[in-house]
């Protein structure tokens, strides 16, 4: 019922909805039931790749929550997307068990390797996997609150707040390419054997993963699209437009910055721990502030503040992106710098927007022609 | 009663007697021995020589004692070769030669120039030649002799090099030497090192005035072997040993104090960098409301501009960082006033979008350099009056680069305040950094100025540029590194106030410095990060912020 009510307005919602079911359901047939030899065959290689894309539409989403509904201009996200990665990698890393190079039961190889005698505290658990699903969402959750809280409650806002979520990612890396905390140094987590018992590299998993994350996204985006036409939406795009005045009203601008971040934080955390199974490796690359900037313009080049925009803009440049490193390797970084430029300078609203402006125009063209037929 | 008084002096007169009679034998027997010696000097020298060339290395080692003693002018470049492995013996006639490597020759010249019979030798491998072998035991024994040798080298630093050597592992011979060189030397450094030599021999082998006064001169130094010395002290009495612990005190306070200003002048110089990077970026923040991404790619073009400059000069690295500092200035402003026009100029009043799309330049600025310099990381040569440290005293050492950037920082920095303060520009830039409107409705031209500032600011981080390329090498992923460490600057200095961004980046770079000892450089950063982010909750717009009319949005 709710879903109804949420869908009524957003044809564009429902259209990548739509979509998604047609591919959660055309590309199991066309990658299991299709013979290779078919030109409709799909690849394996292709599916990884395209959940890859849909986790990463996911991310997209929940930055475009924060930043196009809550005006935060974050450039840390990928840090929540990165911490549910390494999330997932740790119960990975438990399910390897007495396969790994040392043959050690219980310490993953790189503990072993470092001679450590016995577990971290902070990795006991992850063989379970309830407790991993649980932690997904609450390791991003708890910094996002803390951080949040931190930041809000002081009113730090604007520049200042983009410069200290980059701040944050940055130590995040730091910290993980550290040995000594216990997560891979370096070499981050990688080597993963099964999920749930299933093998990661049979072609029946990947699809599993595929569809997960062609669901998670669904999901990801119909809880968005509720809280963005909730009362909670609607005050955070007031929040967003004019801060003070909002205050000034009666609402409490820091609890609605702080439980939409956090939402959005938690969803960025599923996002990796999807992400990770699929690509295989966890490393502190992706804590790198240069990947959350990127989000960012996927955002921006989908167009902000319309959720399905974020979608289409993490497809778009996450296609082009392994398209050019592969033809045309020299030429990424000037097309993405140009990108950066381009859409900031002539598409504020994004390829969205160039859609809906030009719909608008011709409503308009639609509009004039009736008006001069009925006067004629 | 009366018997025992008597028998004792009488056993007295006895050994004393045995006692002269002894030493007189001992002399007589050593002076005979010298004798013998002096006769012989000639041929036991020429043995000595023969017997570097044999198997046994007691024989050798002697053999260099003996050289050392009677020929110290051809023992030096001798004992040097043996020592580097580059002294062979013919094996036919057992002559010695000194072998220099070529690209693909072998060159054995004789050891001795007068010895006409013998011609520099070229071939392309080693036959017929033997090296000079020595073991651990000799090669500490050759250098303790040639540091002996060294010390009436002409070149000071090479004399006090040769104390410091002997302070490594000093001997009783040693201060004989020490004793009558003392008095003519004319360095006060090596006057004093040669006095710390002489009070540690003392403290092992003089009498307990002696060993008093050496405490005290010991304490004076802050010589790691001086220091040795005094540990390893075992005092006669219970006094000198109460004057030996102080003695210990005493340096170890010294020491830590001078440690503390070397961690602090570590620290002022990462800050001078730090600041020097963030000041461009103060300009354009504080002044314009621009955040610009790029800022860090202005550095490396600036640290390019360098590189390049030198490979255009290479005869001439001296003056080629005197070439570059202008040069990156301009390179480095025009590039900045170029963005400024393509890009900026039409998202003023739009932060965030500023950010976005000056990251967008970064990008491409890093990929056009990696496509003309390729993306190896290149170096730029430090020149000569730049290398070097200036030796305070035996711990507080500071190396002139750092010195020179630090130095480098404070006059980009005064040159800047008074542009700001004195010049016409100045007062337009704060015109309109305080109140756009109004300053254009007085007749400030307000793009020109923009333009200007921000070509400025780039020009600074031109500047900032030169400075890295001497520190580290100048590669595309120069900028990445400092951008982030740049905007904790500014943020932590307060936007738009130059004086904060100096202050910011110094404390900033003293505290990273006292962290990293205690925590590591990765875990010190992190910390510093946490800080800053813990400082922001606090103190939302940095440690000065702007007050008035201006910090209103």
């Amino acid at each position: 019922m709710l879903l109804m009510k949420v869908l009524k307005n957003d044809k564009p919602g429902i259209w990548l909805l739509g979509i998604l079911l047609v591919i959660s359901i055309a590309v199991p047939i066309l990658n299991l039931l299709v013979p290779e030899s078919s030109p409709f065959h799909i690849s394996t290689y292709t599916v990884t790749l395209l959940g890859k894309y849909l986790t990463y539409a996911l991310l997209a989403v929940s930055a475009d929550l924060v930043w196009g509904y809550l005006g935060i201009l974050t450039l840390g996200h990928a840090a929540f997307f990165a911490l549910g990665g390494y999330v997932m990698g740790m119960y990975l890393m438990r399910q390897i068990g007495e396969r790994g190079v040392y043959g050690d039961p219980l310490l993953p190889d790189f503990m072993v390797f470092l001679s450590w005698q016995e577990l971290p505290w902070f990795w006991q658990g992850f063989d379970q996997f309830w407790f991993a699903a649980l932690m997904i969402m609450l390791v991003p959750g708890i910094l996002a609150y803390v951080f949040g809280y931190l930041a809000f409650r002081s009113r730090v806002t604007g520049v200042y707040l983009s410069i200290i979520t980059q701040a944050l990612t940055y130590a995040l890396m730091l910290a993980f390419f550290r040995n000594e905390m216990g997560f891979g140094g370096n070499n981050g987590l990688t080597d993963f054997k099964d999920i749930l018992g299933f093998d990661l590299r049979a072609d029946s998993t990947r699809i599993a993963l595929f569809l997960a994350s062609a669901v998670a996204l669904a999901i990801g985006y119909v809880l968005s699209r509720i809280i963005v036409s909730s009362r909670l939406g609607l005050a955070s795009v007031a929040i967003r437009d004019a801060e003070s005045r909002s205050r000034f009203i009666g609402y409490r601008v820091e609890n609605i910055k702080l439980w939409v971040f956090v939402f959005s934080a938690m969803m960025a955390g599923v996002a990796g721990a999807l992400y990770v199974p699929q690509v295989g490796i966890i490393n502190p690359g992706e804590f790198s502030p240069l990947n959350s900037i990127e989000l960012i313009i996927w955002v921006a080049i989908g167009g902000r503040g319309t959720l399905y925009g974020a979608v289409i803009g993490a497809l778009l440049v996450n296609y082009s992106k392994t398209y050019f490193t592969a033809a045309l390797p020299e030429i990424w970084l000037y097309a993405l710098g140009a990108m950066f430029i381009l859409v900031t300078l002539y598409l504020p609203k994004g390829i969205v927007g160039l859609q809906l402006q030009s719909l608008r125009n011709l409503r308009i063209v639609r509009m004039v022609r009736k008006i001069r037929g009925a006067k004629v | 009663m009366s018997v025992s008084a008597l028998t004792i002096p009488v056993k007295k007169t006895f050994s004393l007697l045995l006692f002269f009679f002894m030493s007189f034998f001992v002399l007589m027997s050593a002076a005979q021995q010298t004798l013998a010696s002096e006769v012989s000097a000639e041929d036991s020298l020429a043995d000595a020589w023969n017997a570097l060339s044999k198997k046994n290395y007691t024989k050798k080692a002697k053999a260099i004692e003996v050289i050392t003693q009677q020929n110290p002018s051809e023992a030096r470049p001798a004992l040097k070769a043996m020592l580097e492995g580059q002294l062979y013996y013919a094996k036919r006639g057992k002559a010695l030669y000194f072998l220099k490597e070529t690209d693909n020759s072998y060159v054995f010249t004789p050891l001795f120039d007068a010895d006409s019979a013998l011609e520099p030798i070229v071939q392309e491998n080693r036959r017929g030649f033997r090296k000079v072998k020595v073991n651990n035991r000799l090669r500490s024994m050759i250098r303790q002799f040639l540091a002996v040798l060294q010390l009436t080298h002409e070149d000071a630093n090479i004399r006090l090099s040769a104390v410091q050597e002997l302070l490594k592992n000093p001997d009783a011979d040693a201060a004989g030497l020490m004793e009558n060189t003392v008095e003519k030397e004319t360095d006060d450094r090596v006057v004093a090192a040669m006095r710390t030599l002489l009070a540690v021999i003392q403290l092992e082998n003089g009498d307990e005035a002696a060993q008093q006064s050496a405490i005290n001169t010991l304490a004076d130094s802050l010589n790691t072997s001086a220091m040795n010395a005094l540990m390893a002290y075992e005092a006669p009495t219970k006094a000198l040993q109460n004057k030996a612990e102080s003695a210990i005190q005493k340096i170890n306070d010294k020491r830590d104090l001078y440690n503390k200003m070397e961690t602090i002048f570590f620290g002022l110089s990462l800050g001078s960098v730090l600041a020097l990077s963030a000041i461009g970026l103060a300009i354009t923040f504080g002044v314009m409301g621009v955040i610009n991404m790029a800022h860090g790619e202005l550095m490396m073009i600036g640290a390019y501009t360098t590189y390049v400059i030198q490979l255009l000069m290479p005869d001439n690295i001296a003056m080629s960082i005197l070439v570059a500092i202008p040069a990156a200035f301009i390179v480095s402003g025009l590039v900045g006033i170029a963005i400024e026009r393509g890009v900026i100029r039409h998202l003023y009043g739009r932060p965030l979008e500023t950010l976005l799309a000056t990251f967008g330049v970064s990008l491409v600025l890093q990929q056009t350099v990696r496509s003309i310099f390729s993306p190896l990381n290149r170096s730029v040569e430090t020149p000569e009056w730049m290398s070097g440290a200036w030796q305070i005293n035996e711990v507080l050492a500071l190396t002139w680069n750092r010195l020179y950037i630090i130095f480098f920082c404070l006059a980009v920095f005064a040159a800047l305040i008074a542009v700001m303060k004195k010049t016409s520009l100045g007062l337009q830039v704060r015109a309109v950094s305080q109140n756009r409107t109004m300053a254009r409705a007085m007749g400030v031209r307000s793009k020109w100025v923009d333009a200007l500032t921000f070509g400025l600011g780039s020009g600074i981080a031109g500047l900032a540029g030169v400075a890295l390329s001497l520190l580290t090498n100048v590669g595309p992923n120069l900028g990445q590194a400092y951008i982030i460490d740049s905007f904790m600057v500014v943020v932590f200095g307060g936007v738009g106030n130059l004086w904060g961004t100096l202050i910011a980046g110094m404390s900033l770079g003293v505290i990273n410095k006292l962290l990293e000892p205690w925590a590591g450089a990765v875990l010190a950063k992190i910390l510093v990060l946490i800080f800053i982010i813990l400082f922001i909750q606090k103190r939302p717009k940095g440690l000065f912020p702007q007050r008035g009319r201006a910090a209103e949005d």
